[in-house]
């Protein structure tokens, strides 16, 4: 269980979060939304040590994240961050994603039979299967988004953080993506930007407004025009086809 | 290239490929047979030559007494004793230290343009080994107070480094090198300026010849503190091999995979930078093994640090072993700087493997 509580952030002269509240629930996927420049990637970066807040605090199990070694919180949270530095580099996809085992390894330890098995299983569960061989730079920016997330998943953390995943992705993959987010169980943390997509794979929503949680609650409750449209500053209308109700935006026509 | 598949997994994959693990065991092998081979035929290399069979019994004789009989010249054991083994034992870890240093400098800092010199550790060196050269500082330091001052420019360069580093909390790659490269130009410029104010040929040619690097001063008293010195700093870059594989994969993908990029980069840092001063102080500020070694080392046995760190010490041996042989035999009885012989030979292979890069590289 990740929590963070009254979380402040200030970076440069910027207040980049101002007292937002988040936490995971179990065995759900919580969708942290929110538009450009409202603290989605910030929050997220704090949630698993990478930006130290200035105020309040985050929590796993209770214990502060602060106070615990970075190998500690990498054991319960695995990330799929923006930044990796994939771009020509050539490491193969399949040591790629075995690093995801670091955390369960010491320094000196080298992996095992077992490491590389999680890893092939991992690499299976993104339809990657066959790609160990392959050069990380080399692959197309969907294939190598479902290699950042096999690396996630072989880290085998309960809890995962996710930074906008379906970027890159065609829509195909954007929805098997989500789909085994949430088949993966665990409790997840994911930023997105497309709504419909938020609305169909999350159980649960937070809406970040100026470095603020403005809303939360289910899709149906945050996903609502009057809830959106003063925080996105555009037309919001929900549409439905009997099974799912979908958000068209901008004006009419 | 040979290589071959380390421990299948127990299920194959689906494609009924090879598992991924591929070993450079036999390159890295070879490498090390290189780099030992070398030491020796190395040794017997020079204005006077000796035959490799004799400088295995010069080095029998005189480290377990075998053979206990001296059939060779006295003077060859002197050559090879005294002046040659000395020399190429420094250059060998000179050279591994310099290589393994650059590898790891170029994953903390992300750039293929990273080597040891390039945080300003060098430059720290000369400006002491300068002051030390031309106005004596430093002379009450005894008969090694070129190297001693040498060492404490390095450590006040790195101390000036870091600080500037850190003014603003955690080091980022780009900081370090911004700060590296401030801190180069400063030092180097204050060495010009006291070679100007010494205003003796003699003392400029020394320092001249001492900034462009040299193995000739090596002998038995310093050599101990350079190998225990840069082997610890090759063994803390070793055992950090995962770090550095994933630290060179971006600061938020070692940070959730529980290396916090930070302190890792602090320590490294530190011990690059005490692993070169200590080369620079014992052999001058000898330029591109550090580069080149890496990146030769890349294309033999890939990114992964495991197997590249050893390869890379290998060769860096290897380079500085025979750019020494070809310094002290292209020329004779003059000797060429050795950092001239590892700029012109280095240069073309460097960017002979350029060339074959990855084109979105």
């Amino acid at each position: 269980m990740l929590a963070a509580t009254d979380l402040h952030l200030r970076l440069g002269a910027a207040d980049v979060l101002s007292g937002a509240h988040l936490s995971t629930r179990p065995a759900q996927v919580v969708g942290l939304i929110g538009p450009n420049g409202s603290g989605k990637s910030s929050l997220l970066r704090c949630l698993y040590g990478m930006l130290r807040p200035s105020r309040g605090a985050v929590l796993i199990d209770d214990a502060a994240i602060g106070s615990l070694p970075q190998r500690a919180v990498a054991r319960s949270i695995a990330v799929v961050a923006q930044d990796a530095a994939t771009d020509g580099i050539e490491i193969t996809v399949g040591e790629f994603v075995l690093l995801g085992r670091h955390v369960h390894r010491g320094d000196h330890q080298g992996f095992t039979d077992d490491d590389r098995l999680i890893a092939l299983d991992a690499l299976d569960l993104v339809s990657l299967t066959g790609f160990a061989d392959r050069n990380l730079g080399e692959l197309s920016g969907g294939e190598r988004q479902r290699a950042m997330i096999a690396r996630c998943i072989a880290q085998r953390s309960p809890v995962v953080l996710l930074d906008e995943p379906t970027n890159h992705l065609d829509i195909r993959y954007q929805h098997e993506i989500l789909a085994l987010v949430r088949r993966l169980g665990l409790e997840t943390i994911v930023v997105l930007h497309d709504l419909n997509l938020a609305s169909r794979y999350c159980d649960h929503l937070a809406l970040l407004d100026g470095g603020r949680i403005v809303h939360q609650g289910t899709p149906d409750d945050v996903l609502r025009s009057e809830v959106l449209e003063p925080v996105y500053g555009i037309e919001v209308r929900r549409l439905a086809d009997g099974r799912h109700s979908y958000l068209a935006f901008g004006p009419v026509g | 290239m040979t290589a071959q598949l380390e421990r299948a997994p127990a299920r194959a994959p689906a494609d009924g490929g090879s598992g991924w693990s591929w070993s450079r065991r036999p390159a890295l092998v070879a490498l090390a047979i290189g780099a030992l081979v070398s030491v020796v035929v190395a040794i017997g290399l020079g204005p006077v030559g000796v035959a490799p069979l004799t400088v295995i019994q010069i080095i029998g004789h005189h480290t377990i007494g075998v053979p206990g009989d001296v059939t060779w010249a006295r003077t060859d054991d002197a050559i090879i004793w005294e002046v040659r083994l000395p020399r190429v034992l420094l250059g060998a870890i000179v050279g591994a230290s310099l290589g393994v240093v650059g590898t790891a400098l170029q994953a903390l800092v992300r750039n293929p343009l990273a080597e040891p010199y390039i945080l300003g550790v060098s430059s720290g060196a000369s400006t002491g080994a300068a002051a030390a050269i031309l106005f004596g500082v430093g002379a009450g330091l005894g008969a090694h107070s070129v190297s001693l001052m040498a060492f404490f420019g390095a450590l006040g360069a790195l101390a000036f480094v870091l600080a500037l580093a850190r003014s603003t909390g955690r080091i980022t790659p780009s900081r370090m090198l911004v700060a590296g490269v401030a801190v180069s130009y400063l030092l180097s410029a204050t060495t010009s300026l006291l070679i100007l104010f010494a205003e003796s040929a003699e003392g400029a040619r020394a320092v001249m010849f001492w900034l462009l690097g040299s193995l000739a001063n090596a002998d038995w008293s310093t050599l101990p503190v350079g190998y225990v010195g840069m082997t610890a700093g090759m063994g803390l870059v070793f055992w950090w091999r995962r770090r550095l594989d994933l630290l060179a994969l971006g600061d938020e993908t070692a940070m959730a995979s529980g290396v916090d990029p930070g302190r890792t980069r602090l320590v490294l840092v530190i011990v690059v930078a005490l692993c070169v001063g200590l080369a620079v102080s014992l052999s001058g500020g000898i330029g591109f093994v550090g580069l080149a070694g890496p990146h030769i080392a890349r294309r033999l046995v890939g990114p992964i640090h495991r197997h590249l760190v050893p390869a890379a010490a290998a060769l860096g041996a290897l380079m500085l072993v025979w750019a020494d042989v070809v310094a002290r035999m292209a020329l004779q009885p003059r000797e060429l700087p050795i950092g001239v012989v590892t700029g012109v030979l280095g240069a073309p292979v460097l960017i002979a493997l350029v060339r074959k890069l990855p084109h979105n590289t």
